[in-house]
């Protein structure tokens, strides 16, 4: 177990080495051109020269990467090109709205998937099951942007227009200003990124557990003359849930990497946001930081879905 | 009156490709401490027949009695069924690797059996667990309670499957082919273990197998079924020695030495009719090498043979293997001389098309 814990670890941090070269060898391999965009049309070549001199970017790439390094080591992701704020301190602005607004939807989308998906798989083509489905491809079919903007018409507007300012428009109140403020600010965000993933929760429960409904294990806890509840939860989901943790873990983490369409529909300045815009900026630290962040979100959930893999299924060794 | 006693059971399943009628009517009973053996080929209908009584048969319809303990269990609730089903009437499968739960302790699983039944505390369930499990000769049970089916080999899954079906001693425990998927030997162990827990309960019990071998060994009544219906049903010595119907014959006869393969079935030529639409007249008929005319326009119905009550057999022949050997050998001589009286007349036909 702690063996299995230090080399996934190692493995991820080898992980996470090698994406920072790439990212940094890609950003070199395009023709970039940071400091002219920075100093604007009229910039004379000394001021160029100067800026570029300022960032860091006329020495040798070796040696710019080295620093990097160095300092990442030390817990220092360099400073952001255009406001000369530290890294670190962009991404913990950034990482607990895209958290919020992750871990909230992962929930409610887990919950909505896992019970639709069960209750699709006991009565197979029955109304409920044709329902559900409908209802999940559609859901799967609608672009995140349409449905995170109708709910915005809709409760935003519509509702407030009829004088009940219940939702904002968007934008980020943290927790500290309040349970109820952070609340309402977070609900149309998590219902448009629940309802999207859910769908796919919905249909791979549902696959999962008609798999595991047909087992003879299935037919040998009916036969134990125990309740039906228990025999489709204690025996039947017990089992389907191995593949949806997977997905699971995968998700969440990709999503922690920036949920950017739903972060930009509702104004968040998330990990995304924080993203979209360092491309634009073509901000190198800005860039890096973000990259790491995805990277390790994913680096954990990897560990996490194997530890969790370990507990569902004790045929499963940890090796 | 018997513990349990099946009146004419029909199965039926809706399929896309038509109506399977899996069970045509299949009457049985088993006797209080007995063994009813069920042979037949694969797709003959014995699981089916089995579990629909205990409720297991999803999505069917389902037609018939089955007076269990003064209860008909086709008719009762599904409530009614679960206090039945593990109480009184215990069951077991054919794969021990598939039929426990993987992600469970064995322990678990049979106290989870107990507990939904009884108001006993863990600890009491657990102590039972132990007991039935040492019962079952699994060595170390009281510490093997705590393993999880995969660190137990097949022939012990059985043995933990045999100790959760009488944990709480049912009056009938339904064995669908419990050894099918064991290596010999430890098929002899399995049987043991049955047999000494039937000894010691008083257990019915029935025993759906392939194997003959199994019948010789465990049954005291057999029926043979083929094709959803019962065609031959005899005390196990009959069986063997005063069979009646030409596919107890068949199997029999494709019985292979018992040191080749362990007693298991060669098949019989030609392969049963379908379940859906089947036509009319004994189901046998395409494979039977006594067959005539009658057998294809009428269904024989199981009915006594050698005078015997409990002797039944749905076919027409009458008599014996012997008798009958001299009747396919008539009816061969009979086909040959048709044959050549009809040759002779082509040659004759011919003849006289030439002059
Ligand atoms: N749920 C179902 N839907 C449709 N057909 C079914 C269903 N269950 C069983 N059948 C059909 O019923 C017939 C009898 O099946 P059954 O499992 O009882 O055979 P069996 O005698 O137990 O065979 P085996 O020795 O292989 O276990 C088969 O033709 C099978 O295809
Ligand atoms: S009824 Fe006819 S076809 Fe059927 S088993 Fe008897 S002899 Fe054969
Ligand atoms: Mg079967």
């Amino acid at each position: 177990m702690l063996k299995f814990l230090i080399r996934r670890v190692l493995t991820g941090a080898l992980v996470l080495w090698i994406i920072s070269m790439l990212v940094f060898a890609l950003f070199f391999a395009v023709p970039n051109n940071v400091a002219r965009q920075m100093a604007g049309h009229n910039a004379t070549p000394t001021t160029i020269k100067l800026i570029n001199q300022r960032l860091g970017l006329d020495q040798p790439l070796w040696e710019q990467y080295g620093k990097f390094i160095w300092n990442a080591l030390h817990g220092d992701l360099g400073e952001d090109y255009y406001y000369q704020l530290p890294v670190t301190h962009v991404i913990a602005e950034a990482l607990p709205i895209t958290l919020s607004v992750v871990v909230g939807a992962s929930i409610i989308w887990l919950l909505l998937g896992v019970s639709s998906g069960v209750l699709s798989a006991v009565r197979p083509r029955s109304f409920i099951d044709r329902l559900v489905t409908v209802l999940a491809l559609f859901f799967y079919s609608v672009p995140s942007f349409v449905l995170g903007l109708t709910l915005l018409f809709v409760f935003y507007y519509k509702l407030t227009i009829a004088g009940f300012a219940i939702f904002p428009a968007g934008g980020y109140k943290p927790l500290s200003d309040g349970l109820n403020q952070w609340f309402f600010h977070m609900i149309l965000p998590w219902i448009t990124l629940a309802m999207i993933s859910a769908a796919t929760y919905t249909r791979l429960t549902r696959g999962s557990m008609l798999e595991v409904l047909g087992e003879d294990y299935i037919k040998t806890a009916r036969a134990k003359g125990i309740s039906e509840r228990r025999v489709i939860y204690r025996h039947g989901l017990r089992s389907a849930l191995t593949p949806v943790v997977t997905q699971f873990g995968i998700d969440v983490a990709t999503l922690i990497g920036g949920a950017v369409i739903t972060e930009t529909v509702f104004s968040l300045p998330g990990v995304g946001y924080q993203s979209i815009k360092a491309i634009r900026n073509q901000d190198l630290p800005l860039i890096l930081g973000v990259v790491l962040v995805a990277s390790v979100a994913v680096v954990v959930a990897n560990i996490l879905v194997d530890l969790l893999y370990a507990v569902l299924d004790p045929r499963v060794r940890l090796s | 009156m018997a513990l349990l006693e099946v009146n004419d059971l029909h199965v039926r399943f809706n399929t896309d490709d038509g109506v399977v009628h899996a069970v045509r009517g299949v009457s049985f009973e088993v006797e209080q401490g007995k063994t009813l053996g069920i042979v037949g080929e694969s797709g003959s209908g014995k699981s089916v027949a089995t579990q629909t009584i205990t409720g297991l048969t999803r999505g069917a319809r389902i037609e018939g009695t089955a007076m269990f303990e003064g209860i008909d269990l086709l008719a009762a609730t599904p409530e009614e069924l679960r206090s039945v089903r593990g109480v009184k009437i215990g069951m077991i499968f054919q794969d021990p690797l598939t039929s426990l739960h993987p992600a469970y302790k064995v322990g678990w699983q049979i106290e989870e059996m107990i507990r939904a039944h009884q108001d006993e505390g863990r600890k009491k369930a657990r102590a039972r667990a132990v007991e039935l499990l040492s019962l079952v000769g699994i060595p170390n049970a009281k510490t093997r309670v705590d393993d999880y089916p995969h660190q137990f080999s097949g022939g012990m899954r059985q043995r933990v499957m045999i100790a959760m079906a009488m944990a709480l001693n049912p009056a009938l425990l339904i064995a669908d082919e419990p050894t099918t998927a064991l290596d010999v030997t430890v098929q002899a162990q399995v049987l043991d273990v049955m047999r000494k827990v039937q000894e010691e309960f008083g257990t019915a019990i029935v025993l759906i197998t392939h194997d003959l071998g199994v019948i010789a060994e465990m049954a005291d009544d057999v029926i043979v079924m083929y094709a959803g219906r019962v065609m031959e049903k005899a005390p196990r010595r009959d069986l063997f020695y005063a069979n009646h119907h030409p596919y107890t014959e068949g199997l029999l006869a494709s019985l292979p030495q018992r040191n080749s393969s362990g007693g298991r079935l060669l098949p019989i030529k030609g392969s049963p009719p379908s379940m859906i639409n089947p036509p009319q007249g004994c189901p046998f008929a395409p494979r039977c090498p006594y067959v005539f005319n009658r057998c294809v326009e009428e269904t024989p119905a199981l009915v006594p043979v050698f005078r015997r009550e409990d002797h039944l057999s749905a076919c027409f022949l009458s008599g014996h293997q012997a008798e009958r050997e001299q009747g396919k050998e008539q009816m061969r001589v009979a086909l040959l001389e048709e044959a050549q009286l009809e040759s002779a007349r082509l040659e004759s036909a011919k003849l006289e098309g030439i002059a």
